[in-house]
């Protein structure tokens, strides 16, 4: 029924499957270079970050498209954001280190990179697991608060990708300058209301705060010229 | 620092090279009836028929490691010169000229000289070193390289007593090296050194081939450093100058990131590096479900070469 209601939807749902299917396939014809896990731990990392921005991308374009009712596809871009952080995670504990855990154990602790790493994927967890619209009504003004973490997610996401180079940047300078791009906006955005929250004030009250509005604005400006 | 040294390789890490073989054989025999009816099979030469096949085994040279795929070890090169990435080295890297080849050897030596290649390999005796190679990016191969001692190259030119350091330099051809000629990332050309005692160890050699052929360009032909208890950068690749000198030279990578990347750069898991950790490598051609090999210090040469570090802070020089 799902299908028949919304083709854009179940059109979604496989093409966020699409990039594993290539990774399984590539996997099983060796296509994968010379150090096929590290590769595996690239393209994993990759498309979470690329879902993780999607995730991001969808407020803007709401917000310039005034196209409402795309929450939902929000939701999805963020589960398949975790989805491949998950795998990620899974290659390196599982394939790469077989569960050695003392070898797990000394690799974190030495490698600043992966601290980064595990903030964003904790964040990521946390926000996945609250991602319903039951969680969403239950968790009621604390629902947006705690999602705004995704902004900390993303920003930490980029330094473990960053972090673990030896020294070419092109393609991480690419990704911050998305990231940039995204978070910037929504700056703006914010600088935008607060602006017209100072001018959304109905009835009569509005001319007498707007005196003392100027008046206090003057008074900070008077200040600022005295320093 | 208390240095220990350990037993060269693990027994249980040996594979019997009787087993090798004949698995190898196997494989061979399974792909050559898998592609015979496709005619590719020519593709699948065996390497019999390479150049030194059959050259004197090394002093430290380890018949019981099993050398990574040739392929992997032909496509997985750091080659900044070219490019940043290991794939795309193989395929820049064949636009370097490296014939006639000569090498300048000079500084504090008796006999300075510009040599041909040819006249250097006529002076010295090739044999075959199997070693193990472990980058600083934590993965690892092994290796069977062809090449000659360093120390008897040197010894051709009779160092003075003043001869502390010996530097090497690659070459410097920006117009086949697109980010020595856009100036990227590193000071080129490229830079490296060591302490004339390391430069004199028997295990460290000058390479000039590898799986019984010449040197692939992109790992380094014609000429190329391998000091298998120091990380990969310090291997410098195509050299065009060896001097001699009295202090310590400056470094390429040292020089890039100094809190990074010493001078020294011997394998040791118990030093980090800054961002990541150098406990653990990944062996190439190890296949998926291979856990990583927990990396031994001075890579497995600590009994070769542990004492020449004693009484060293390896925290500090590292």
């Amino acid at each position: 029924m799902l299908f028949r209601l919304n083709t854009l939807w179940s059109w979604l749902i496989i093409a966020g499957f699409l990039p594993l299917v290539w990774l399984i396939l590539n996997t099983a014809f060796d296509n994968l270079g010379g150090n096929p896990i590290q590769a595996l731990h690239i393209r994993l990392g990759d498309w979470s970050l690329r879902f993780l921005y999607l995730t991001l991308a969808i407020t803007p374009l709401q917000k310039v498209t005034q196209w409402r009712g795309m929450a939902d596809y929000r939701q999805m871009l963020g589960l398949y954001a975790f989805f491949y952080a998950t795998l990620h995670l899974l290659v390196y504990v599982v394939v790469d280190h077989g569960l050695m855990w003392r070898v797990i154990g000394i690799d974190i602790v030495e490698s600043s990179y992966i601290w980064f790493g595990i903030l964003a994927y904790s964040i990521i967890f946390g926000l996945a697991l609250t991602s319903s619209k039951w969680a969403k009504k239950r968790m009621g003004k604390n629902w947006k608060k705690f999602h705004r973490f995704i902004y900390i997610a993303a920003i930490a996401a980029i330094i473990h990708y960053f972090w673990q180079l030896k020294g070419n940047l092109a393609e991480p300078l690419f990704y911050s300058l998305i990231i940039f791009l995204l978070l910037g906006f929504r700056v703006l955005v914010w600088l935008k209301n607060r602006k017209f929250s100072q001018l959304m004030i109905p009835g009569s009250q509005k001319v007498l705060l707007a005196a003392e509005k100027k008046a206090v604005v003057s008074s900070k400006s008077n200040k600022l010229n005295v320093k | 620092m208390n240095i220990k040294t350990k037993q060269a390789i693990l027994a249980s890490e040996i594979t019997d090279p009787l087993i090798f073989k004949e698995r190898r054989k196997i494989i061979k025999a399974m792909m050559a009836t898998l592609v015979a009816s496709t005619g590719i099979a020519s593709s699948l030469a065996d390497t019999d028929n390479s150049i030194w096949s059959g050259l004197p085994k090394g002093e430290f040279s380890n018949d019981s490691l099993m050398p990574t795929p040739a392929e992997i070890v032909k496509n997985y090169t750091n080659y900044y010169e070219f490019t940043f990435n290991k794939k795309d080295a193989t395929k820049l890297a064949q636009s370097l000229p490296t014939d006639p080849w000569s090498v300048e050897i000079s500084g504090e030596v008796e006999t300075p000289g510009n040599y041909y290649l040819e006249d250097i390999l006529r002076q010295q005796t090739l044999q075959e070193y199997i070693y193990r190679f472990r980058c600083v990016e934590a993965w690892s191969m092994v290796v069977p390289w062809i090449g000659f001692s360093l120390g008897s190259l040197l010894k051709k030119a009779k160092p003075l007593s003043t001869a502390n350091f010996v530097k090497f330099t690659s070459v410097y051809r920006p117009e086949v090296m697109p980010n020595q000629l856009n100036k990227k990332m590193l000071d080129w050309p490229y830079v490296e050194g060591l302490r004339m005692d390391e430069a004199m160890h028997p295990l460290t050699i000058l390479a000039v081939g590898m799986y019984g052929d010449t040197m692939p360009k992109q790992n380094g032909a014609p000429l190329r450093l391998v000091v298998p208890w120091k990380y990969g950068f310090k291997n410098i690749k195509a050299i065009v100058k060896i001097e001699l000198l009295k202090r310590p030279p400056t470094t390429t990578w040292n020089k890039f990131a100094p809190k990074e990347y010493g001078f020294y750069a011997n394998i040791n898991p118990a030093v980090a590096h800054p961002r990541w950790s150098q406990s653990s490598e990944r062996q190439l051609g190890s296949g998926l479900f291979t856990p990583r090999r927990e990396t031994e210090i001075f890579n497995g040469y600590g009994e070769q070469v542990a004492s020449l570090y004693r009484n060293m802070d390896l925290r500090h020089f590292f």
